[in-house]
């Protein structure tokens, strides 16, 4: 009996517990409402599962716990009754699977116009890369990192000149102008994660991973790393200033490129780096398109 | 029909005591064997988890736990819960005494294998707890052990830790094969006379089913496991690419991170299952027995585990939709994912369904079950975020994915184990529990894991990533998750403490507890009529059992009592 009372005091509870919760999503900051809407259907069929099979439990509970003279009813099956349970079971998932594959379909395809930003991750820091007037990223691979060359651009492509390095783990966006993050680690698993975003996705040593958006909010948001990397996992912390574009190609153009970095190197750091051009190239990673 | 097992194989009694109680290859004895160790370390885990709780509720109350151990605690702590206690414990232990009880069998069909599994497997717990004490301590990489972070400069236990981990996992592996190999020869040869499998009860089918997907599943953990062990002691390149950690370039080459993580959710996945249909399959016939009814609709049951087996399969990829695979993967795996919550849904709705029109009697397994129903429905629900791939982009590594594995396969299997134990207590031992304290330890356990799990959900919605030993200072995080998080961990302090309500109960009833009727719930499976309660080596006496129908036979029309045992003749058939 009082198992009863619970059961349906936890589904009330739980309902409150949602509707008074200060703790839900943080406003978007992006595009991607498309995945907000998808957790939203999911969430509202789900409760409703939720709500439904619960106070029904309850009430068989309460309705036939034993009492004196009282006995159960033997039927082994009813085909049509699982069968009509069956049918809107069915319904359920594909009502949730439709918004949710369609915001996928949009996820993975990304625009062509999409600017190339790239965002490498080591143990426990953030660094960033944006390319030049020719919009193309140089090659990188982790075998070209020296102290003066901490992203490993290949200093033998042309296209690597004009990129921007920066080595702070603040990173900038020009507002409401899709972007195409290259993901790229040096050394284990990260995940680069920006909740009001919602996007993210895990840099992976040895290739380059991406996604896209769009920001649609100015402001500063904080990055996390959301993929367990070691005992500074929690501490890997960076921001994103989304900002308009002007103020924003401003900040951009103050920033070093990776032609000025080798023209102010001493001669024996820039010497180093040549050398590592000669190491296999096989293995190298390729970040332009 | 001769089977295995049977009548004609006299078996050897054991004189001595150690022969008995040590050395046994009675099965109830190695189930009682296997259910200790598990239990106990799984004690481990527990205290694990308060540890990790009271640093996040109340960070720095406890000076010594750092960002290393903190990983160490963590990542220790869910292996341990998976597979160490919960898998160890629903076949090792339930698969072992269930089995041969529940098909009319005197034993496992090799009963010196499955003796040599126990010690195997105690082996394993032996090298995992080793991991403690070696120079590094143990792992910190995450349960998943994902490589290159496992093995590399940067997380605790990379030396030696990693090493005994990957070790024991491959030597639960041996013994686990050697179990699941006895559980199903056993279900599939030795099952007595009448006993076909369609009137085998749903536990049976449950393990049957995960100790198939086990046998099938683990091989590619141990693989990988070997695999890593290559790379990290031999310098391999099998899952390292180069890579520049801590101010150098490594020497390897060419290797991919996430090949590991397919073969370990290949194997990851499936485990979630091996868990759960044991569990499925139990809590049926618990809410069957208590409810005095049929369970409804049996032969969906028995189908839908085997799809829920044969489909999980096909969906380990959800657990990588952010890995950086082919993001292409994420149609398929996504819908097949949903598609397993038809069966799975199925399942609950049979659950419900069998109550329904019952005759509940709230004992002590059935609240259990009762609660395992909700939590599990609860669980089930918030997989459906995580499956349907573009929900689960800004869910994954957050709380709510701790919240909700937490509550789909820790809290639901635990409700069923422990109104499993409260079940079969008077058959295993041959006394009753004290009703009250099983009452007050279902109260505490069910409401404290609820108060514990349902805010994580809603952190982790926030955004409040997982695997953080501290959440400093982060602008789109509240203070209101501090208070959160102090709630969360009193309440897994109350949960922690009651389970002293279930050892105190158990101890003393064993000593002190009223004796036991032989079938105190008038069941009708076979494991309630042996001739002996306690059963004694051999189950059945003189003769094995002869069944003449399926184990569901409750308050059948017109039969005199409620339930009609599996062995007893249909009424118009001359006894045998
Ligand atoms: C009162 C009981 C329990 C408490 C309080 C508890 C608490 C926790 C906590 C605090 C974490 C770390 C979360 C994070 O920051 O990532 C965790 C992780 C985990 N727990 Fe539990 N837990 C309990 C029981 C269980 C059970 C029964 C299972 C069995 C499935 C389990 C499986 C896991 C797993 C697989 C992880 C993930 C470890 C990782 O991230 O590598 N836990 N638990
Ligand atoms: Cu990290
Ligand atoms: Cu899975």
């Amino acid at each position: 009996m009082p198992v009863a009372i619970v059961i349906a005091a936890l589904v009330v509870g739980s309902v409150l517990f949602h509707l008074v919760s200060p703790w839900w999503q943080t406003p978007i900051a992006s595009n991607w409402s498309s995945l907000d809407v998808a957790l939203d259907v999911t969430l509202w069929i789900c409760g409703l599962a939720f709500i439904v099979l619960n106070l029904f439990l309850a009430y068989v509970v309460w309705r036939y716990r034993h009492r004196e003279g009282h006995r159960a009813h033997y039927e082994p099956e009813n085909a049509s009754l699982e069968k009509t349970l069956t049918f809107w079971t069915a319904v359920g998932i594909v009502g949730m699977l439709t918004p949710g594959l369609a915001a996928w379909a949009k996820y993975v395809n990304v625009p062509q116009d999409a600017a190339m930003v790239e965002a490498v991750g080591q143990q426990w820091q953030w660094t960033y890369r944006y390319p030049g007037p020719d919009g193309v990223l140089g090659a990188a691979g982790v075998m070209h990192i020296t102290p003066d060359n901490s992203l490993g651009l290949d200093p033998t492509d042309p296209f690597g000149r004009d990129d921007k390095i920066i080595e702070s783990s603040e990173m900038r966006l020009p507002l409401d102008k899709p972007v195409k993050l290259l993901l790229r680690s040096k050394d284990v698993l990260h995940d680069f994660y920006v909740p009001e975003f919602r996007a993210k996705m895990d840099l992976v040593p040895g290739i380059v991973t991406y996604f896209w958006m769009t920001p649609t909010v100015a402001g500063d948001f904080g990055i996390l790393c959301a993929e367990l990397c070691g005992v500074g996992h929690h501490e890997m912390r960076g921001n994103v200033v989304v900002e308009p574009q002007a103020a924003f190609d401003e900040w951009l153009s103050e920033q070093i490129t990776f032609g000025e970095i080798l023209e102010q190197a001493s001669p024996a750091s820039r010497s180093e780096m040549f050398a590592t051009a000669d190491v296999c190239v096989g293995t190298s990673i390729w970040s332009n398109p | 029909m001769v089977t295995l097992a049977d009548d004609l194989q006299p078996l050897h009694h054991p004189k001595t005591w150690i022969g008995k109680y040590v050395w046994s290859q009675d099965h109830k004895v190695i189930a009682i064997q296997y259910s200790l160790t598990a239990v106990a370390i799984g004690l481990v885990a527990l205290v694990l988890s308060v540890l990790m709780r009271l640093q996040l509720g109340f960070p720095g109350s406890i000076p010594w736990i750092q960002p290393d151990n903190y990983l160490q605690f963590v990542s220790m702590h869910g292996m341990i819960m998976v597979v160490y206690l919960l898998t160890a414990l629903l076949l090792g232990g339930f698969g072992n005494y269930l089995i041969p009880l529940m098909v009319g069998a005197r034993d496992m069909v090799f009963p010196f294998v499955n003796m040599l599994s126990y010690w195997v497997y105690l082996l394993s717990v032996i090298v995992l707890v080793a991991g403690f004490f070696v120079p590094g301590g143990a792992t910190g990489a995450g349960w998943t052990l994902y490589p290159p972070q496992a093995i590399t400069e940067g997380t605790p236990g990379y030396q030696w830790g990693i090493v005994t981990m990957l070790v024991s996992l491959a030597i639960f592996i041996v013994a686990f094969t050697m179990g699941g190999l006895n559980y199903v020869t056993t279900v599939l040869q030795a099952r007595c006379k009448g006993m076909t499998m369609m009137r085998m009860p749903l536990s049976v089918w449950g393990i049957f089913i995960a100790a198939i997907m086990g046998l099938l599943a683990f091989p590619a953990l141990f693989v990988a496991a070997i695999m890593m062990l290559f790379d990290h002691l031999a310098g391999t390149s099998f899952f390292m690419p180069t890579i520049f950690s801590m101010g150098q370039i490594s020497d390897t080459e060419g290797g991919n991170p996430i090949l590991f993580q397919h073969l370990f959710w290949f194997f990851g996945h499936p485990e979630v299952y091996i868990v759960a249909l044991p569990a499925f399959g139990i809590v049926s016939d618990l809410i069957s027995v208590h409810a005095r009814r049929n369970i409804f609709g049996y032969r969906m049951m028995v189908w839908a585990i085997v799809i829920i087996g044969g489909l999980s399969f096909v969906v380990w990829a959800h657990h990588m939709y952010v890995s950086g695979m082919n993001p292409y993967f994420g149609f398929f795996f996504a819908i097949s994912t949903l598609i397993i919550a038809v069966p799975t849904a199925i399942k609950v709705y049979n659950w419900l369904l069998t109550l329904w029109r019952g005759d509940i009697h709230l004992r002590v397994p059935m609240l259990f079950a009762i609660a395992f129903i909700f939590t599990f429905i609860h669980g089930g629900l918030t997989g459906l975020f995580l499956g349907n791939v573009s929900v689960d982009v800004p869910l994954s590594d957050t709380m709510f994915v701790v919240g909700h594995f937490h509550m789909v396969m820790g809290v639901s299997p635990v409700l069923v184990i422990f109104g499993a134990i409260y079940h079969w207590y008077p058959k295993i031992t041959g006394r009753m529990y004290n009703k009250t304290l099983g009452q007050m330890h279902f109260w505490f356990t069910f409401l404290g894991t609820y108060a514990t799990y349902l805010p994580m959900h809603y952190i982790g919605v926030l955004g409040v990533p997982r695997r953080y030993y501290a959440l400093g200072d982060t602008s789109f995080i509240p203070d209101s998750v501090s208070t959160a998080n102090a709630g969360i961990t009193i309440a897994a302090i109350i949960v922690f403490v009651a389970q002293a309500l279930f050892f105190i109960n158990l101890t003393w009833s064993y000593f002190r507890g009223k004796k036991a009727d032989p079938n105190p719930w008038g069941a009708s499976s076979l494991e309630w009529l042996t001739p002996d309660t306690p059963p004694t080596h051999g189950n059945w006496g003189e003769k094995l059992p002869t069944v003449h129908r399926w184990a569901y036979d409750y308050s059948v029309p017109n039969a005199e009592r409620d339930f009609i045992p599996q062995n007893e003749p249909p009424s118009n058939e001359p006894p045998s």
